[in-house]
């Protein structure tokens, strides 16, 4: 029996989709077992956020109303009493930009390992996690050679659980060592703000590292004006000042649903493909015919965009 | 002041490989200064610039191989680099999170910076843990995936911006010493110069193994055994156009037509 605590995430009043994801890979691995999956949530609307987390598969919900909105100070000190508490065999958090904010240091303090970005877990005796490596190149099996261990899941990896459950509720009291707490939140922006809101367009020209060089990328942006679409890119070309940020697809940039999205020289990386899987139509242009976005595109090229995106032009000029 | 900035050389993979057990073959892998501490390396060298009588120290764990690619951060105006290494850590498969922050809390005990650099994530296994396991280790206070940084010396915080997902960044005060792990885009790395390159050649790269920090072999012993390694199945269903460009951009002209894209 191995019983799992699941950290689920908040952010501005939402439970984000991590937390039901979590609810899935933490029932799947009690289920193989037998041990009970308990939740904590901590901080915000504490009573609100159990209301939608009373999922099937959850045993317990441990409310900490502790902040309203994640610090991660306060999150390792509620885990660590959490788990002092509970004694599960594994602690699970999301890998999410937050979950890279706290889970490193409840693992630490807890003196358990750590296995992140996992994409696969499973248990016969010891626990297995699957990750990736090599940007997506490699996939790997790690065995966890412990008692206890601290895993972070990767976000759209499992489907989130939707059915209702009846777990317990239980408020959780822990004294947090306010000085202890060296860190502090002061607000939150949206990024942009720029004339083009790219999760509205219908059509998107989306370019990434493969366009070499800033003055490539005017080659895209004639595409773009050819088909009547609205440019887009990867993270290396914001990165690069290239593009404002606005312009961004992916994880830490919008997230799109486009009726077409043709990816010019972009390899897919895990972060982007976040932003734009959505899209109802795929179309990837890259010479690397391994590239990762060929995985997930409807139609694929494999070329020199130097090559294709020329002709594409003249096709509709 | 003292800025340390973690570096770590990383395998790329090429495009066509082979594996050799647990591990790519060798001829497959080039190497390079993991794109994520390059931008820790440059908002080190920018405080040093901007800012009286900082120091700015590079630790990396890696073998003597890895000198070459500590050099470049060293011609982009890092002072001085460290670089841990043990026989111990020949044989290991995957050096984990815990053993890293380790080694590095011995380095940190050595040099006793008051802000400590990482990248987010290394781009070979992309743990992106050992930022903050070390703060935790060292009872640093810390921020993960920053993108945005102000340093108030005199007032002892870092402010901070952290990236979070889907456009929407979080303002954050962070008590000084702390270890912040350093997202791309933050600033635009310097090329090195010429002149960089030529210094970088007489700046101290200071090997240390285990028994120089103190540590014995146990330290590098993990919990995390590598089981397996393979090349992950393709899921592409896509339909590909062939031919040369003229033909594939052809092709793709009438389904993008068909879906009513370029009709104005």
């Amino acid at each position: 029996m191995s019983d799992v605590l699941a950290i689920t995430e908040h952010r501005r009043g939402e439970l984000r989709d991590v937390s039901f994801e979590l609810v899935t890979a933490g029932s799947d691995l009690v289920g193989e077992t037998g041990g009970d999956l308990h939740l904590a949530v901590i901080g915000g609307d504490v009573d609100a956020f159990a209301d939608e987390l009373a999922l099937d598969g959850v045993d317990t919900i441990h409310t900490v109303p502790e902040g309203d909105e994640f610090n991660h100070d306060v999150y390792v000190q509620a885990i660590a009493a959490l788990y002092e508490e509970l004694d599960p065999t594994y602690v699970l958090m999301g890998n999410t930009v937050n979950g890279l904010d706290y889970a490193p240091a409840v693992a630490e303090q807890l003196d358990i390992p750590l296995v992140t970005d996992a994409i696969g877990l499973q248990n016969d005796g010891n626990l297995v996690v699957t990750r990736e490596m090599y940007a997506s190149k490699v996939e790997s099996t790690v065995e966890v050679d412990a008692d206890h261990a601290a895993v972070t899941i990767r976000s759209a990896e499992w489907e989130p659980t939707e059915a209702a459950g009846e777990p317990a509720v239980e408020a959780f009291d822990f004294e947090l060592d306010e000085s202890r707490v060296r860190s502090r939140v002061t607000g939150f922006e949206e990024v942009g703000g720029g004339d083009v809101d790219i999760s509205d367009a219908d059509v998107l020209v989306s370019v990434g590292r493969g366009i070499e060089e800033e003055e490539n990328l005017e080659l895209v942006q004639n595409l773009a004006d050819a088909l009547g679409a609205t440019l887009s890119s990867s993270r290396p070309i914001v990165d690069n000042g290239w593009l404002p940020k606005d312009r961004q697809v992916g994880q830490s940039g919008k997230v799109v649903t486009p009726k077409v999205y043709l990816a010019i020289g972009i390899s897919g990386a895990v972060q982007h493909v976040a932003g734009m899987k959505g899209a109802e139509t795929i179309i990837a242009v890259n010479t690397d015919p391994d590239a990762p976005i060929f995985d997930i595109a409807d139609y694929g090229i494999v070329g020199d965009l130097f090559d294709v995106v020329p002709e594409l032009i003249e096709q509709f000029e | 002041m003292k800025v340390l900035v973690t570096v770590k050389e990383v395998a790329e993979v090429e495009e066509d490989f082979q594996l050799d057990g647990l591990h790519v073959a060798e001829q497959y892998l080039e190497y390079d200064l993991n794109e994520w501490d390059e931008y820790a390396v440059e908002e080190a060298v920018q405080i040093a610039e901007e800012n009286d009588d900082v120091e700015v120290v590079s630790v990396t764990i890696g073998p003597e191989r890895s000198e070459e690619t500590i050099r470049m951060a060293l011609a982009k105006g890092v002072d001085r680099a460290i670089r841990v290494w043990d026989d111990a850590l020949d044989d290991v498969d995957l050096l984990d999170v815990g053993a890293k922050a380790r080694l590095l809390s011995a380095v940190v005990e050595e040099e006793d910076p008051d802000l400590v650099l990482t990248g987010v994530q290394a781009n070979d296994d992309s743990f992106g843990a050992t930022g903050v396991s070390l703060a935790s280790a060292i009872d640093f206070e810390w921020a993960a995936v920053v993108n945005a940084l102000d340093l108030d010396v005199d007032g002892g915080v870092a402010n901070v911006r952290r990236e979070l997902e889907g456009g929407v960044e979080e303002l954050t005060e962070v008590d000084l010493p702390a270890v912040l792990t350093i997202q791309t885009g933050i600033n635009e790395p310097r090329y090195a110069s010429l002149r960089g390159i030529r210094q970088a050649q007489s700046k101290e790269i200071k090997p240390m193994a285990l028994s120089d920090l103190g540590l014995d072999d146990a330290v590098v012993e993990s919990d995390l055994v590598l089981t397996d390694v393979y090349e992950p199945e393709t899921e592409s269903d896509a339909v590909y156009f062939e031919g040369d460009a003229g033909e594939q951009a052809a092709e793709l002209a009438t389904v993008l037509r068909e879906k009513g894209v370029g009709a104005q």
